[in-house]
């Protein structure tokens, strides 16, 4: 992994000045994956307590771009990231910055549930546990929390010691909500958390995702539109790995600046 | 023409499918045979409570157990020699390391397991227990500690190889859900993965202990050929191996009980890696289920 950092002090003082607006601030981001450049040059500032959806057709670099804020992409070998990311104003992309620290600060929930093969209790204990605490009562009450959080509660307290793969898949990916929030981070990434969901789950979780923006920073991918345009407030469209349009929701979905959104979100292409 | 052509091989195919099951068959029939015969001269009780094995002296003792702590001591020191780096060798390459030293690597452990026995027998024998002695003043020439510790790095690959497939079948996907909530990759490894991997480690070891009893050449050449009921590992024992070994090289006359003995003991070991190989077999089957 290389990252290629980009020390432009003049810019900083002016940026500093606003940042505190913002709770995520991308710049000039470049993504390379080898020669191939899968992100270009994008920069966009993300609101606290917001939800943003990012939209665009299949292999337009939205997962790309959403996991650069967790730093997920180190694990592919010839990943290469050019720009600054910064989170409540730290760069994220600075070598000294700690991954497990970020992590509990930027939980992610992914495409598919993807539960450990472990009791439901364990699974969202997990995150607590990693991080050395050991006070069973506290740990108990996190997970009740989460749990409630999630919407699951009353649906598994009965049954915590289960494996977690005996849930169905709306419960499992609620479970994975509710283990990412027992760790308690402040921006949530979803990259097309509903997608392997049946409607009724579909609706639960979006509902949810709309409680959760009182307290977390939401970022979701998403490739139905009436759902972006439900739930979110602000909506980014990619092409091609670039930032056509990002602006609010009910602009880009009623009164588009540019063409091309206009035809993705009325499907004309896609 | 090509009708016939597949026939031909179709048939060829079956026969040789039946060959096997035959041969198998025919092994076993002889083992059961001739231990049945055994049998009917020495008790089956004896067999199994007499602590003493010396069917070729004069004063004739046919109690297995000498022979049975030989071979579960022998195996036991080298599990306790390949669980430990082979299990940190396959978490290694499949956590930690780069995919092209994957690449390169797992082949020659695998070579490990290629080296003749022979080889790795005279290495105990020459190597190991002259190295051991400066450390284990009372350390016999022949003993079960060298002869394991040999053995249980010979059967390094068989723990490390299949481990390792365990550990690198495990989706993705959970390992992406630990880091997401900031776990290292030492916790993932551990507190994900490896679980996550449990019947294939398991397995994988179960496989590497059927190898261990079964081994021979090794214990016949570093570990004696003195029955011995005992648990220390610095002095000679035999296993079961060795001792068939010993009396298929000697001159014992055909037929006669001396002979047969080979066969009793043949079956013990038999049952033994049966025993394994059926439950590795259950919970491969198991684990197949659980991943579809
Ligand atoms: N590990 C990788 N190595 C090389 N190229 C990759 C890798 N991951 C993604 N890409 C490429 O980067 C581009 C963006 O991929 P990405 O997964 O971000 O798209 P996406 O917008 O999330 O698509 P989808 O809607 O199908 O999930 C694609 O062209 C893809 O082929
Ligand atoms: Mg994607």
């Amino acid at each position: 992994m290389n990252v290629i950092m980009t020390e432009n002090t003049e810019n900083l003082n002016t940026e500093d000045k606003i940042a505190e607006k913002y709770k995520l601030q991308t710049k000039d981001v470049n993504v390379f994956y080898g020669d191939f450049q899968a992100i270009k040059e994008v920069s966009m500032n993300i609101k606290p307590n917001s939800i943003t959806a990012f939209i665009g057709p299949s292999g337009c670099g939205k997962s790309t771009f959403l996991r650069l804020f967790n730093r997920m992409n180190d694990y592919i070998e010839d990943f290469k990231m050019e720009g600054k990311i910064k989170i409540d104003d730290t760069n994220i992309y600075k070598n000294k910055i700690q991954l497990e620290q970020l992590r509990k600060q930027v939980g992610m929930v992914f495409q598919k549930p993807n539960p450990f093969p472990k009791s439901i209790f364990e699974n969202v204990a997990y995150g607590l546990k990693i991080q050395g605490i050991k006070d069973k009562k506290l740990i108990a009450a996190r997970v009740e929390k989460a749990l409630v959080q999630a919407d699951l509660w009353n649906e598994v307290k009965d049954n915590l010691n289960k494996s977690a793969l005996t849930l169905s898949g709306g419960q499992q990916q609620r479970l994975c909500i509710a283990r990412t929030l027992a760790v308690e981070p402040s921006i949530l990434l979803m990259d097309e958390p509903t997608s392997a969901l049946d409607p009724i789950s579909t609706a639960k979780i979006e509902e949810l995702i709309h409680q959760l923006k009182k307290e977390y920073t939401i970022i979701i991918v998403t490739h139905n539109m009436q759902q972006a345009a439900r739930i979110s407030d602000y909506t980014a469209f990619f092409y091609m790995g670039e930032l056509i349009e990002f602006d609010k929701t009910k602009k880009i979905f009623t009164n588009p600046d540019k063409k091309r959104t206009e035809n993705y979100i009325t499907g004309r292409f896609g | 023409m090509r009708k016939i052509k597949e026939f031909v091989i179709e048939k060829s195919l079956l026969s040789s499918a039946l060959v096997t099951i035959a041969v198998t068959v025919g092994i076993i029939s002889v083992l059961a045979f001739e231990a049945f015969s055994f049998f009917q001269e020495v008790s089956i009780v004896d067999f199994f409570t007499d602590t003493q094995w010396t069917p070729l002296f004069t004063k004739k003792h046919y109690g297995i157990l000498p022979l049975l702590t030989g071979t579960l001591l022998t195996t036991f020191i080298a599990i306790s020699v390949a669980l430990p780096i082979g299990l940190s060798i396959s978490i290694y390459l499949s956590e930690y390391a780069p995919k092209s030293f994957r690449k390169t690597i797992k082949p020659l452990l695998e070579l490990l397991a290629a080296v003749p026995t022979v080889v790795y027998g005279f290495f105990a024998l020459v190597v190991v227990t002259p190295f051991l002695q400066q450390f284990i003043p009372g350390l016999s020439g022949f003993n079960s500690l060298s002869a394991g510790i040999v053995m249980g790095i010979m059967i390094i690959p068989f723990v490390s190889s299949l481990s390792e497939d365990a550990l690198f079948a495990v989706p993705k996907a959970l390992r992406e859900a630990s880091y997401g909530m900031g776990a290292t990759r030492l916790q993932t490894a551990f507190k994900v993965v490896v679980p996550a991997a449990s019947s294939g480690i398991i397995v994988s070891i179960i496989l590497a202990i059927s190898r261990a009893i079964g081994e021979t050449m090794i214990v016949a050449i570093a570990a004696g050929q003195q029955p011995r009921l005992t648990l220390d590992p610095t002095v000679p024992v035999e296993t079961i191996t060795a001792y068939i070994v010993q009396v298929s090289l000697g001159d014992v006359p055909h037929g006669s009980l001396e002979y047969k003995t080979i066969f009793a003991a043949g079956i013990t070991l038999f049952a033994f890696t049966f025993l394994l190989n059926t439950l590795s077999f259950r919970i491969r089957k198991k684990f197949r289920e659980k991943y579809d």
